[in-house]
């Protein structure tokens, strides 16, 4: 990753009381780069990415996002990343579009924008729903219409499809293709899904306690375990379990 | 976009777009609100079913039942020769099992029914402790005595009214020498002093309740978090919150206030321009105190406890359904100085007493006061996420 970032985090530390959540992580994410964090539960990946988004303030360490840092810089900031954070629950007696629309007002838009939304995520036919009448599939794709709806340059989807069913998953995967077809927008993406992150990203970072284990194209990544021939040919799965000797799927289950 | 925020009319702009975001904002709150069935029915209609059944219940001319437990077997007891002579054996279905009914008739006040029954001392204790009876009388040859917890208001009434059939050769609720007139002037009748009340409650309830758990509520969904990841003003969601459930307050009093106006004959005496402002200054109170409690905490069960921890005592202490004057002397200066006190004694006086802004002003400023500190000390250590 030498190319110049649209996001630069340098020596990166987090800690909740005696839990070290991110110890001195660094990454530079270029620009329209599609980028997944894998990692299990606990790896650091949320705080990792919420430092990003500026709900978190590092302990230690620099982030900087188009060279800015978030002190001083969030309204400016805050109108070029669109985010989605894990589990949001939304005003559940508004409809689809007065949801849109009250997002869509944070960034001086209007119902032009709303209608491009909901025919981007496929929710034209549930713009007059209530939010709470949708079901798991359409409240992330609104989710992730919301993330959307200020054209961001920098989208942050914290576990976009967990819980949702294949359909619902590769509903929203086909969202997102879409987007890197149609802008340069940049993605960091947090997933628990080995398949997510193969189909979706061109970039790879595993996580574990609070550390980059490893990082690279998924090519890179099998071909940069060389001890570990026999994963070669395998899948990043299996590749997973080499680094962290547990596989992901106990994590999902037992959390 | 760009051209614009660079051009001279760009402050301006701004300005308007500001204003259209508070107001997607507004309404956004204000739909979450009113779509929500239950609203109507405990924000409007509870209140009013509220001021009714309280109303009739203590203005209506009523007859009153009251039960006397008789802890006497003998049949040459004073009680029980009264009883034999005086009352008339009880055969109706009202009181089955009750051996004798004796009536006082009043005209004015409402007749009192008495029902006695003979039993046992335990069967008379166990009674007691039910609430079933309050008195609990023993007699001998030429004396009746009646035992009752003396701090019971009504146990006290049951006697009082006793003793004009057993202690007083005078059967009727009056003397010869003195009358009872009831008060049926227009603020001096309960439901004059309960209206007010009901809206002062009203005011605290959907405060802390509509602001305090809201913003907890949210704040526990992360959807504060997730709005404060965009560009907009924090102050404009607090604002907005306030705005709607202000609005919610004024629409639910106000049709309180007609109704009472309509179904009890009450009147306005005072001023309604301070009547108006002193319930802004109570919205402005008890707005601020909800931010303050739902400042920080992100559990609604936190919230729960935090909520009932601030309005359970003024719900009680404050004199909404009954005087406050009853509270031990100490307590008083206490009492009076709870927010909730402060409004409902100032809605009370300019709708009974004929006060106006010179009367309210004080109490207007104070809660104001109160609110804009609670208010700034709620942000000072407001969480968002």
């Amino acid at each position: 990753m030498n190319e110049p970032g649209v996001i630069e985090v340098r020596d990166v530390w987090k800690s909740f009381r005696a839990v070290e959540a991110v110890k001195g992580v660094s990454l530079t994410i270029p620009r329209g780069r599609y980028v997944a964090i894998l990692g299990p539960n606990g790896a650091g990946k949320t705080t990792l990415v919420e430092m990003i988004e500026g709900i978190q303030k590092p302990d230690k360490g620099e982030i900087t996002i188009k060279g800015l840092k978030w002190k001083g810089n969030e309204d400016q900031l805050h109108r070029i990343i669109g985010l989605s954070l894990q589990e949001t629950r939304f005003i559940d007696k508004l409809r689809v579009s007065e949801t849109l629309l009250l997002f869509a007002r944070f960034f001086d838009l209007g119902r032009e924008r709303v209608e491009e939304i909901l025919h981007l995520t496929g929710l034209a036919e549930k713009k007059k729903s209530y939010v709470v009448n949708l079901s798991g599939g359409q409240r992330q794709r609104l989710a992730i219409g919301i993330a959307l709806i200020n054209k961001p340059e920098i989208l942050l989807l914290d576990e976009p499809t967990t819980g949702l069913d294949p359909n619902a998953r590769r509903e929203i995967w086909d969202i997102l293709k879409q987007l890197k077809k149609d802008s340069g927008t940049s993605l960091i993406l947090t997933t628990h899904y080995m398949e997510e992150a193969e189909n979706l990203c061109e970039y790879i970072i595993i996580m574990d306690r609070g550390r980059i284990l490893m990082e690279g194209t998924l090519e890179q990544l099998l071909e940069a375990a060389p001890e570990r021939q026999e994963y070669r040919r395998k899948r990043l799965d299996d590749l997973f379990v080499s680094l962290t000797g547990r596989t992901i799927d106990d994590e999902v289950v037992q959390n | 976009m760009t051209y614009l925020f660079h051009s001279p009319a760009a402050p301006l702009m701004m300005k308007w777009f500001r204003i259209k975001q508070l107001w997607q904002l507004t309404s956004a709150l204000f739909r979450e609100i009113i779509r929500e069935p239950g609203v109507l029915f405990w924000g409007i209609l509870f209140p009013i079913l509220m001021s009714l059944g309280l109303g009739l219940a203590f203005t209506g001319k009523t007859e009153s039942t009251r039960k006397i437990a008789v802890l006497t077997g003998d049949k040459g007891s004073m009680i029980h020769r009264l009883l034999d002579s005086e009352a008339e054996r009880n055969t109706g279905t009202e009181g089955a099992g009750w051996d004798w009914k004796y009536e006082i008739r009043d005209e004015r006040l409402g007749n009192s029914v008495f029902l006695f029954h003979i039993m046992d001392s335990t069967e008379g204790m166990t009674l007691l402790k039910r609430g079933t009876v309050n008195v609990l009388l023993t007699s001998s040859r030429d004396s009746v005595a009646y035992n009752f917890d003396p701090m019971n208001s009504d146990a006290e009434l049951t006697y009082l009214k006793l003793l004009s059939f057993i202690g007083n050769e005078n059967k009727s609720a009056e003397h010869d020498n003195s009358y009872i007139k009831p008060l049926t002037v227009t603020g001096t009748r309960y439901i004059d002093f309960l209206v007010p009340g009901l809206i002062t409650l009203g005011v605290m309830m959907s405060c802390m309740w509509g602001i305090s758990y809201g913003i907890i509520e949210k704040r526990s969904k992360k959807l504060l978090r997730r709005l404060v990841a965009t560009p907009m003003k924090k102050s404009h969601f607090l604002i907005a919150l306030i705005t709607v459930r202000v609005t919610m307050n004024f629409i639910e009093s106000a049709v309180l206030i007609v109704f009472a106006l309509l179904a009890f004959d009450m009147s306005i005496q005072g001023d309604i321009s301070a009547l108006v402002m002193l319930y802004i200054a109570g919205n402005i109170a008890f707005s601020g105190m909800a931010i303050l409690v739902s400042s920080h905490t992100s559990n609604t069960e936190v919230g729960n406890g935090l909520i009932n921890f601030v309005v359970t005592p003024m719900m009680v202490l404050s004199g909404i359904f009954f005087s406050y004057q009853n509270f031990p002397e100490w307590s008083l200066p206490f009492i009076r100085n709870l927010p909730l006190t402060t409004l409902t004694d100032g809605i009370r006086s300019i709708f009974n007493e004929g006060a106006g802004f010179a009367e309210v002003m004080l109490p207007a400023f104070i809660l104001t006061a109160t609110g804009l500190v609670f208010f700034a000390a709620g942000l000072k250590v407001f969480k968002w996420h």
